[in-house]
């Protein structure tokens, strides 16, 4: 698990995807490529199929198509570990589960209410402090505030370090501190390891800052480029008309 | 087992140590309580109350199909069908779009109203109306080993799922997006469930084996801050108001079952008073 930059070589397809549902469709042929040590963004309207796409390639869905990976050897490898961070976790706030126990369910199979491996629990410290939430640890899941979750989440995302992060509107709903320290904390993701990430986006100003590449979708695939390419095309305009560029 | 009740006559210098129904219905308690304090923990989280009450009612027709088909030992028809139920009430909840209590209702409703139907044809129903509230001091030897049995049967099986299900209770698409195949341990869950209500049920009784389940688990969540917590609080509190339901209702000439109940719902109570928010 060797925290090499990326090198770009790394490719992650997503071939010809398709979703339906009853007479529906509701993606058709989505295809594009990312790359390790590269943010995508995938933008679009609300209901162009963004969350379908994340679900099909969790294989949570149904789906048509695939998605494969080529290691920076030109190795093709069929299964991936993906590491996902939702965009709003639904979850029963008064459950008694600790920010200690819920990361620890991802890196031991023995019981979490009794055994600590010490070992995995100083893991667990380093990885909580490069998010800055060290001093999270003992509180309970549900007494956090959203970007404190999601900053969480990204901790737990992150193990086993995924070849593919997926974020789904990962800061909707934060506020802007919260917002801001997520956003360093990907910053650091992308310079230091070897990952490509995934980001499903509302929020087009963030894109431009944040995106290498992204895919603009309705249904399928209607732009990929560059942020710069996607966003002066006229598709973009067309899909972006008179649409305000935050949306609730 | 006469040792078992020499040690405790001599250890309890009290007036129903003197009874063997108490020392059996003593060493019964103390294997059901962590028993249900343990799978306690994960029905809450689940928010599988009223499933878990639906799961009770089916015991009915449990015993009715076992009439029917002429089984010896109600014990079987009892356990295959409420694992059936739980099974079936599990998926219909996964797969439909019907909200879940209405799924779980018409389950629950359904199993008690068929039960009656069969269990009072021929005017023979009081034959079994013991099941409605349990009668723990009737258990025998056997059934205490059985128990036990059961009682490890479970430890074992929960070192192996917990840390699944505490992750799934967390958030499914989470679980499944670590690979965690979210339906597979639901339904062992439901399944180990089903199979130790029915094993107790007949003590316990189908009216109240629901509480013993919830209320420990539900105080301790009231009061615990992490999973160790809660688990070890909830084993706990079910122990410790089991024995005092039973010595109670000894002394008070009451049902045991309902004592037992009555103490789980007054520290309930009390825990809800001291919940951490």
């Amino acid at each position: 698990m060797a925290s090499e930059n990326g090198c770009g070589l790394c490719k992650i397809s997503v071939n010809n995807i398709g979703v339906k549902k009853g007479a529906d469709v509701l993606l058709s042929d989505v295809s594009f490529e990312l790359h390790c040590g590269e943010l995508t963004a995938v933008i679009g309207v609300n209901g162009a199929g963004k969350t379908t796409l994340v679900k099909s390639i969790l294989g949570e869905i149904h789906h048509e198509g695939n998605v494969s990976y080529k290691s920076h050897h030109g190795d093709e490898i069929n299964k991936i570990t993906i590491g996902y961070v939702p965009q709003h976790l639904d979850f029963d706030r008064s459950a008694p589960v600790s920010v200690e126990d819920f990361l620890l369910v991802g890196r031991t199979g023995s019981p979490v209410c009794f055994r600590r491996n010490k070992k995995i629990s100083k893991e667990i410290d380093k990885a909580l402090e490069t998010v800055g939430c060290l001093d999270l640890k003992k509180r309970k899941l549900g007494e956090l505030s959203g970007g404190e979750l999601q900053r969480v989440m990204l901790v737990n995302a992150l193990y086993p370090l995924p070849e593919l992060l997926i974020l789904d509107e990962p800061v909707s709903g934060v506020d802007a501190t919260g917002s801001e320290k997520f956003y360093e904390a990907i910053l650091n993701l992308k310079q230091n390891y070897h990952i490509a990430i995934a980001m499903v986006s509302h929020d087009l100003g963030i894109v431009r800052e944040f995106a290498d590449n992204v895919v603009l979708i309705n249904k399928t695939v209607l732009k990929s480029g560059t942020a710069k390419e996607v966003f002066e095309s006229d598709e973009f305009k067309k899909v972006f008309f008179r649409v305000p560029e935050r949306e609730a | 087992m006469d040792v078992i009740y020499d040690t405790l006559g001599s250890l309890l210098p009290f007036a129903w140590a003197d009874y063997k129904f108490m020392i059996n219905a003593l060493i019964a308690v103390v294997l059901i309580a962590p028993l249900m304090g343990i799978l306690g923990t994960m029905a809450v989280n689940n928010k599988m109350a009223f499933f878990s009450d639906a799961l009770g009612h089916s015991a009915f027709t449990g015993i009715a199909l076992g009439v029917l088909l002429g089984v010896k030992n109600e014990l079987i028809s009892l356990i295959a069908f409420g694992v059936f139920v739980a099974l079936v009430i599990t998926r219909v909840k996964n797969k439909g779009n019907t909200s879940s209590d209405t799924v779980i209702s018409v389950f629950s409703s359904t199993s008690v109203a068929v039960g009656l139907l069969i269990l009072s044809y021929g005017g023979s129903f009081s034959k079994y109306s013991s099941y409605l509230v349990g009668d723990i001091l009737s258990i025998s030897k056997k059934e205490i080993l059985c128990l036990f049995i059961t009682l490890i049967a479970v430890v074992v099986l929960w070192v192996f799922i917990f840390n699944k299900l505490l992750i799934i209770s967390v958030n499914r698409e989470l679980a499944a997006s670590r690979g965690i195949k979210t339906n597979l341990y639901e339904n062992i869950f439901v399944a180990v469930v089903a199979v130790v209500v029915m094993l107790s049920i007949k003590w316990v009784g189908i009216l109240l084996i629901n509480s013993l389940l919830i209320l420990p688990s539900a105080s301790a969540r009231n009061i615990a801050k992490n999973s160790r917590q809660y688990l070890v609080s909830s084993v706990v509190i079910s122990l410790l108001c089991a024995v005092s339901g039973l010595l109670i209702s000894f002394y008070a000439d009451t049902s045991a079952g309902a004592t037992i109940v009555t103490v789980s719902a007054a520290v309930f109570f009390i825990t809800y008073l001291f919940r951490k928010k």
